[in-house]
């Protein structure tokens, strides 16, 4: 089947005055029907930037400069695509009918994302009516429904100002918001932080709930690993604006291959079991407007050798569904191992 | 090497320092070029070309020529050499009103929203009141008694009307930036209010202050020669203000071969006040680490 | 009391919030000795923050004492008052912000030094300042003097606000989500440097943060102290605190938590609360305010009488009346 969502050799830059930063470089992958894959990075990885990307709500000093992008919509029960949109055709008009009915996209620090000064009702009201959707009783109903499906009390909520909701609250509304008018591709940034425990908790119980009750893949960007092992069937690593490695969600954390992930991996206490040996990956990001030769992430790669620093290393096989960006991946992780062991 | 030479090795470092700083900025080494000249040309200059004494009846009114770059006034005499020596007032209460003002409203204000409480609210009823006062008319009235054609005066007068809204903005600036980490770890490392103000503070502020001051010159500029245009305030010599005071009397704007007796000492002004705006965006770059484009 | 080197006792702190008053931190007592670790955990408006501040000196407590190095701190005499204000330092979240602007790093260093006495002569200040950047890893030295804190990254930044704290030598330091904002890769180089810090120098830390899994990791050999509006719930050594949870918010926050394990963290069972309101300082529930969310509510009794913090003989602490009752006799008499 299809994927929903399939991004080929996309790459976008950001004019600054210091020079041309490279915020994505070459990415490609994909996103299936019903899948939840989860982009991981950190500062400077280029993670939102590709989320932005997918929506076209980059900034004016953002370009894509090559690459495609590729939305299908599927309907009901059948396995063959409904609508194939190419993303990055579209005109105005289209992009606002993509946007929202077909794609939407929660943003980082969403939780100041409504307006102040309306009600709630009418932040749904407005969006519909700005896309010729629903209206009056029907409207009320599917909202109140979708409501309902984040947990929320649509008696309680319906009328409220967004002062008046809590931050994990306005987080939920702004979900049900995004999910009025049925898109099949849905876009979170960094849902969960600034959020507590047991917020955090609810929203992702909410996530998963909604991912049973509603057809859409979902993409969430973070910088959270335990986010990406609660809710994603495929994690893919961002550093420096590449995938570096994608797998689903065990083999990423439990058979990596790449450097970065295994750092990555090692670098983040659990609750669980005895207090482990964890270790920092050294060094800082790269500097997006000045990258170092060869593989990006070679200046702190414990492996890092002649060829690293000349070759940029594209994403392989590993298995079926896996794929990593290294040259020494049949040996990373068992070298490392005995690195650390020193 | 001494404790002294040290001290003046290190000041001749840091101004060579600052002035490559400065220079970084196209539009701010312009500035700074300008406002030196200005300063240079109007106190230096008088001593090469002193006023001209008596009027020439014969060149009255004249345009542009060869002998005058700039014309002949009503009286005959060379706009130049006017325009050379009638800097000195002007620059002269600009640069007194601004160091004044900014001075007083940076230590009231500072030191008000330091301190905080009861001090803070006083001074800055006090200031409330201040601000109400009109102060053009003020000027006008007081013209009429003090002697304001005294350039140290004059300065002290507007400085005195001047610094409360500085001192007022100075204190929002403070109150915000005191609750920045950086002045809580200041304080929690012990190291005094002198050292907070003038050292974490102050340094934050500068660009603001600077160009406050900036500000302050400007509209002092603006209120001199409006007092001397309007005749309030009498002048025994004539500067820039006064230039042009007399050309409309004696009614240059009827007469296009005398229009640079107005304009060279409007222009004059203009350009004074361009080089100080210039060089304010140079000095933003001197106190604001983050602005320099590459270190 | 004499092995310890910051107690809080019966510590309160109150807030008028649109004229009405709020307990941000209500009747805590803490004692941390010389060279142990203590993490305050808990969810925003716990109180956990105040309280790192009230130790810190930044905030007074509106009632309750505070005592540094067994003397009440609003009885110190001037010299003492500057040695328990220089002896606490504390590091902040924001990297970004605990630094000034306009600063370099040499002079952010150096002014403590100077101002103190420190050291003394430039040379002599250089020196120490190099030595201070080696000693929280920050190697080479020399690249960073010059520079800006806007040049260097959100962990390097945090690198040097800790050693700038050490210049005036504390015994304590309260880090309040000091790795929060630094990338998740370096976290853990900071928390090691910080413990290396520790031990070389027989610090205390107060380790402020709401991520469980962080705190198990850097108070491990020392103790928890989880908050809920403003009172401490449960304090206990950070094995036993992760391992058997005895208060029910800590089971369910421990519960609550994902785990970097796909395996692990579907499979772990949420323990549900009696309610999803968040209740509001400014409208506490009466007895214990966790009541109205607690699975283990009993009744009246947790209506209507706050439960105290009671220690037990395996060194834990707990402030809930069912699991008193039931440990009753190995309640520590004091």
């Amino acid at each position: 089947m299809q994927p929903t969502l399939s991004v080929q050799n996309l790459s976008i830059e950001y004019r600054a005055r210091r020079g041309q930063v490279q915020a994505i470089r070459n990415v490609t992958f994909d996103v299936q029907r019903g899948e939840a894959m989860a982009l991981i990075g950190e500062s400077g990885s280029g993670k939102t930037t590709l989320g932005l990307g997918v929506v076209r709500l980059l900034p004016s000093a953002a370009t894509i400069s090559q690459g495609s992008l590729v939305y299908r919509r599927f309907a009901d029960g059948s396995g063959s695509p409904a609508r194939e949109i190419d993303v990055l055709k579209l005109k105005t008009n289209q992009l606002r009918e993509f946007r929202w009915q077909e794609c939407a996209m929660v943003f980082q620090s969403a939780l100041n994302a409504l307006n102040p000064v309306l009600r709630i009702s009418e932040q749904f009201a407005d969006t519909a009516r700005a896309h010729n959707y629903l209206r009056g009783r029907e409207l009320e109903e599917r909202c109140q429904h979708l409501l309902r499906l984040v947990r929320l009390d649509p008696e309680r909520v319906w009328k409220s100002f967004p002062h008046e909701l809590s931050g994990g609250m306005r987080q939920r509304v702004l979900i049900a918001l995004s999910l009025l008018l049925e898109p099949q591709l849905l876009i979170l940034d960094e849902p969960t932080t600034a959020l507590d425990i047991l917020t955090q908790r609810n929203i992702m119980d909410v996530l998963k709930e909604l991912r049973t009750q509603l057809d859409f893949a979902l993409i969430f960007i973070s910088h959270d690993l335990s986010l990406a092992a609660e809710l994603a069937d495929r994690v893919a690593t961002v550093y420096a604006g590449k995938i570096v490695e994608i797998a689903d969600v065990e083999t990423i954390f439990m058979a990596q291959t790449h450097p970065y992930t295994i750092g990555l991996i090692n670098a983040v206490p659990t609750l669980v079991g005895a207090k482990e040996d964890l270790t920092s990956i050294p060094g800082s990001p790269p500097d997006l407007i000045d990258l170092p030769t060869g593989c990006k992430f070679h200046p702190r790669c414990p492996l890092a050798e002649a060829r690293c620093r000349e070759y940029e290393p594209e994403l392989e096989e590993v298995s079926s569904g896996h794929q990593v960006a290294c040259w020494n991946w049949r040996t990373a992780r068992e070298s490392i191992q005995a690195f650390e062991v020193e | 090497m001494n404790a002294l030479q040290e001290a003046l090795a290190g000041t001749w470092r840091e101004s060579v320092k600052t002035f490559r700083l400065l220079s970084r900025n196209k539009m701010g080494l312009f500035g700074f070029c300008l406002v030196t000249f200005i300063v240079a040309m109007s106190f230096i200059g008088p001593l090469i070309w002193p006023a001209e004494a008596s009027a020439n009846v014969a060149d009255i009114n004249q345009g542009v020529s060869a002998r005058h770059w700039l014309g002949t006034d009503f009286q005959g005499q060379d706009n130049l050499r006017k325009i050379i020596n009638g800097g000195k007032d002007i620059v002269m209460v600009a640069f007194l009103t601004g160091i004044l003002a900014t001075c007083l409203g940076v230590v009231v204000g500072s030191l008000s929203a330091f301190i905080g409480g009861n001090v803070d609210s006083l001074l800055m009823e006090l200031v409330n009141i201040w601000l109400t006062i009109p102060k053009f008319p003020l000027l006008a009235v007081l013209a009429t008694v003090i002697k304001l054609s005294d350039p140290v005066t004059f300065s002290i007068l507007m400085a005195a009307l001047d610094w409360p809204s500085l001192a007022r903005q100075v204190r929002s600036q403070v109150l915000s930036l005191k609750r920045r980490d950086y002045i809580e770890a200041a304080t929690m490392l012990d190291l005094g209010t002198p050292h907070i103000i003038y050292r974490e503070l102050l340094p934050n502020m500068m660009s603001f202050i600077l160009i406050s001051m900036i500000g302050i010159m400007i509209f002092a500029i603006y209120q001199q020669t409006s007092l001397v245009f309007l005749g309030i305030v009498p002048y025994a010599s004539a500067n820039w203000g006064v230039m042009i005071n007399a050309a409309e009397r004696r009614g240059v704007l009827f007469n296009p071969q005398a229009m640079w007796s107005i304009l060279a000492p409007m222009g004059a002004i203009v350009l004074f006040q361009l080089g100080l705006v210039s060089f304010a965006r140079s000095l933003e770059e001197v106190f604001n680490p983050r602005l320099r484009t590459s270190v | 009391m004499p092995d310890s080197i910051i107690t809080l006792e019966h510590v309160t702190r109150t807030f008028l919030v649109k004229r009405s008053p709020i307990k941000a931190v209500d009747d805590v007592s803490l004692s941390i000795r010389a060279g142990e670790i203590v993490c305050l955990v808990g969810e925003s408006g716990c109180g956990k923050t105040t309280t790192g501040k009230m130790i810190a000196g930044t905030l007074p407590p509106s009632s309750g004492t505070i005592f540094y190095g067994g003397q009440d701190i609003t009885q110190l005499s001037r010299d003492q008052f500057k040695r328990y204000r220089l002896g606490v330092q504390m590091i902040h979240q924001d990297p970004y912000a605990s630094l000034n602007p306009a600063h370099t790093i040499q002079d952010i260093i150096a002014a403590p030094l100077v101002h103190h006495g420190l050291t003394r002569g430039e040379a002599a200040t250089r020196k120490r300042v190099r030595e201070l950047l080696e000693l929280v890893d920050l190697t080479p030295p020399d690249d960073l003097l010059d520079k800006f804190p806007h040049q260097l990254s959100g962990g390097q930044r945090q690198r040097v606000s800790i050693a700038r704290v050490l210049t005036v030598n504390p015994s304590f330091i309260v880090a309040d989500e000091a790795v929060s904002m630094v990338d998740v890769s370096i976290r853990i180089s900071l928390l090691k440097t910080l413990t290396k810090l520790k031990e070389q120098m027989g610090l205390s830390v107060l380790f402020i943060t709401h991520d469980l899994a962080l705190a198990k990791y850097f108070a491990w050999e020392g103790r928890i102290g989880v908050m809920y509006l403003g009172r401490m719930v449960e304090l206990a050594p950070a094995r036993q605190l992760v391992e058997s949870p005895q208060h029910p918010y800590t089971q369910v926050l421990l519960s609550a938590i994902p785990e970097a394990d796909p395996q692990a963290t579907r499979r772990k069972k949420h323990i549900q609360l009696r309610s999803m309101d968040v209740p509001s300082l400014l409208r506490l529930p009466t007895g214990c305010s966790f009541h109205p969310r607690c699975p283990r509510f009993e009744g009246e009794s947790c209506q209507q009488a706050v439960p105290q913090l009671v220690e037990f003989s395996d060194g834990s602490a707990v402030a809930c009346h069912p699991v008193q009752r039931e440990r009753l006799a190995d309640r520590v008499r004091r």
